[in-house]
């Protein structure tokens, strides 16, 4: 009798130890995303101020040599263009450009006169969010459900087979499996019509909520998905395979065998978790990884995104729209990270223990 | 007598590595298909000519016994083009994942030696290197630097790809740390240098291995990349700049043309499947524990 209150005050003791080490999980995670965007905004600062040859320095001297503008005239062009102060001392430039970035001033674009960045970014990151979301849900789904089978079937044929299809697509780069998408659909045997699949939308067709808005945008999306599908689909298929193997031979689902619980039972309740834990570190890797890549895929297929602004701007030069465009991806990066680390943390049960992992 | 024992595992180590290379038929294969590429890619030019000047009368034209892989839009031979091609890839590449791997090494056994501050600012740069999306990143320092010299670019390329590594060689080092020969050493008053080199590396070599070669595809993807895309002005001679050339002259559009950008574009995959199957032999290879001795 006497057991039972000091048991239940070890419990709350236990839960209260939990509830610290998740907030200090939580506060790791946090404080290290912040200190990602804070780093790279710096770089970004030295880049576009300090380097030699920056663009700033190169604008105002491409302004007084080429237009004949006075260096005052020069000064204020480039201080609406870039959003800084550029008579007020570097460290408060620095600690303007950072509070303009918090506000989501990126300065303007140098090649559409009056365009704000945050205008541009605004217009085109939907359509990457979109297509590249859907595409790592898609191939994450595919790729737990094919990697389960090739490990219940581990031996046969279809694994085999499963393993060769897996290595050699995501061997070859993604963009390169781009291409040969166009070539052998769209050119050879002429299945896509690679002319009015380009871009995000077909003409005349506006962003609303309707069922047709939905179909055109898929449709013009189809192909850069199945390729970030092709692309990262193996990864996710060779992992849970290993996972799957590696947690079907611990003791605690042989016993659950031995108990006679149903094999969909094992596979959901037993295996699912716990296999799954893996490839949450993977998919930290994989966002990063198919979002940056994003300037290669919507190159390649026309699609009107933020990765084919940022590579028209790089092309073009035109420093500010790159310097938003770079921030804005890895700012998007980085919190599709925290949320990757936050269900980890949610799904693995001994995170409390460790305090988040090393 | 020693000398004999020595001869005698040594003899037995290439047995026990001749029986891993059999029962691994990929890993072979893979070994085979690298061996190959940097034959075809060293030894070829000196054998099939360069063929770099415009040809009207044979633009585009589909294989044939002269021409194994066709023409491009010049009119110039592209089986001459991929042998010449490949050198500078491959040097950039190898040179990229042998700095990334120095410096992961470094980092991460320092990491884990030291502990404390320094390790915790050297894992701190580590997630941050590791988050930053690398593709942009070059992309946009391509268009500050100017990325002309192979050099430069290679020198960028390590840079950016060392953090994963450095995570895994610290939680080697990590559990290293505690064996018996690791803090006899220390015992002995040998410097951390000393044990980094001489206790450390030697049981990381798979880790290296495998590491260097994956880098290498890392630093392929992101090279070939940033050519395709034009933000890399490289030499005319390189896989890249046939793919990014075949795309803008629209090769991809006709039957006859379409080989002189499927040709570059099996290179880089033929190239970079067979290092990641090599990777997995190296697993095998240089674990000591399946050598014996």
């Amino acid at each position: 009798m006497l057991l039972i209150p000091a048991m239940s005050q070890t419990r709350t003791a236990a839960r209260r130890v939990t509830a610290r080490a998740w907030n200090s999980y939580l506060l790791r995670l946090v404080g290290r995303a912040l200190l990602t965007i804070l780093a790279v905004s710096t770089f970004t600062f030295f880049l576009v101020r300090l380097m030699p040859g920056n663009p700033v320095d190169v604008f105002i001297h491409d302004q007084i040599t080429t237009y004949g503008q006075t260096y005052e005239q020069a000064l204020e062009q480039a201080r609406g263009l870039f959003a800084l102060d550029l008579r007020a001392p570097l460290s408060v430039q620095y600690l303007q450009y950072l509070g303009n970035l918090m506000r989501g001033d990126f300065g303007q674009s140098i090649l559409s006169p009056g365009t704000p960045v945050i205008a541009i970014i605004g217009r085109f990151l939907p359509w990457t969010l979109f297509s590249v979301g859907l595409a790592l849900m898609l191939s994450f789904a595919l790729g737990v459900a094919l990697g389960m089978l090739m490990a219940y079937r581990r031996g046969t044929w279809l694994d085999h087979a499963l393993t060769v299809f897996a290595t050699v697509t995501t061997v070859i780069p993604n963009y390169l499996l781009g291409i040969l998408l166009l070539v052998f659909l769209g050119v050879q045997t002429r299945i896509i019509d690679i002319a009015a699949i380009r871009g995000s939308l077909s003409p005349g067709v506006q962003p609303e909520v309707s069922l047709a808005f939905l179909l055109d945008a898929l449709y013009h999306a189809a192909l850069p998905i199945v390729t970030y599908v092709l692309a990262t689909l193996g990864g996710w298929m060779l992992t849970m395979k290993a996972s799957t193997l590696a947690v079907l031979g611990e003791d605690y689902v042989g016993f659950a065998r031995a108990r006679g619980l149903p094999d969909r039972r094992i596979a959901v309740a037993y295996l699912g978790r716990n296999a799954l834990l893996p490839l949450f570190t993977q998919l930290t890797i994989a966002v990063g990884f198919v979002v940056g890549g994003s300037a290669l895929i919507e190159f390649v297929f026309n699609y009107q995104g933020i990765g084919f602004v940022l590579y028209d701007a790089t092309v073009r030069r035109d420093y500010p729209v790159m310097q938003g465009v770079f921030l804005v991806i890895t700012v998007a990066v980085v919190l599709a990270n925290l949320l990757a680390d936050l269900l980890y943390g949610w799904i693995d049960p001994r995170i409390d223990l460790r305090e988040g992992r090393g | 007598m020693g000398e004999y024992t020595h001869h005698d595992a040594r003899h037995g180590r290439w047995v026990a590595r001749w029986t891993l290379l059999r029962r691994n038929p990929g890993g072979a294969l893979g070994l085979a298909g690298v061996l190959s590429i940097v034959a075809l890619v060293l030894v070829g030019p000196l054998i099939v000519p360069l063929d770099a000047a415009t040809h009207l009368d044979r633009i585009y034209q589909p294989p044939t016994w002269n021409y194994p892989l066709g023409t491009d839009s010049q009119g110039r031979d592209t089986f001459s083009q991929i042998v010449h091609g490949g050198r500078s890839l491959l040097w950039v590449a190898a040179a990229a994942a042998a700095l990334s791997t120095a410096i992961a090494v470094a980092l991460g056994s320092l990491a884990a030696l030291a502990g404390g501050r320094t390790g915790g600012l050297i894992m701190a740069a580590t997630d941050i290197v590791l988050t930053v999306p690398h593709f942009p990143l070059l992309a946009v320092l391509a268009a500050f630097l100017r990325l002309q010299s192979e050099t430069l670019l290679a020198v960028i390329l390590g840079l950016l790809s060392w953090p994963t590594l450095a995570r895994a060689v610290r939680a080697q080092v990590l559990s290293l740390k505690s064996r018996e020969f690791v803090e006899a050493a220390q015992a002995l008053g040998f410097g951390r240098g000393h044990i980094i080199a001489h206790e450390i590396l030697p049981n990381l070599r798979s880790y290296v291995a495998i590491s260097f070669v994956l880098a290498t595809t890392q630093a392929l993807y992101a090279q070939v990349g940033l050519v395709f895309l034009g933000l890399v002005p490289l030499a005319s001679q390189h896989w890249g700049v046939m793919i990014q050339y075949g795309w803008a002259r629209g090769a991809i559009f006709h039957s006859d043309s379409v080989y002189s950008i499927l040709a570059p574009i099996g290179a880089i995959a033929w190239l970079k499947l067979s290092l990641v199957s090599m990777a997995g032999l190296f697993d095998d290879m240089f674990n000591p524990r399946l050598l014996g001795t």
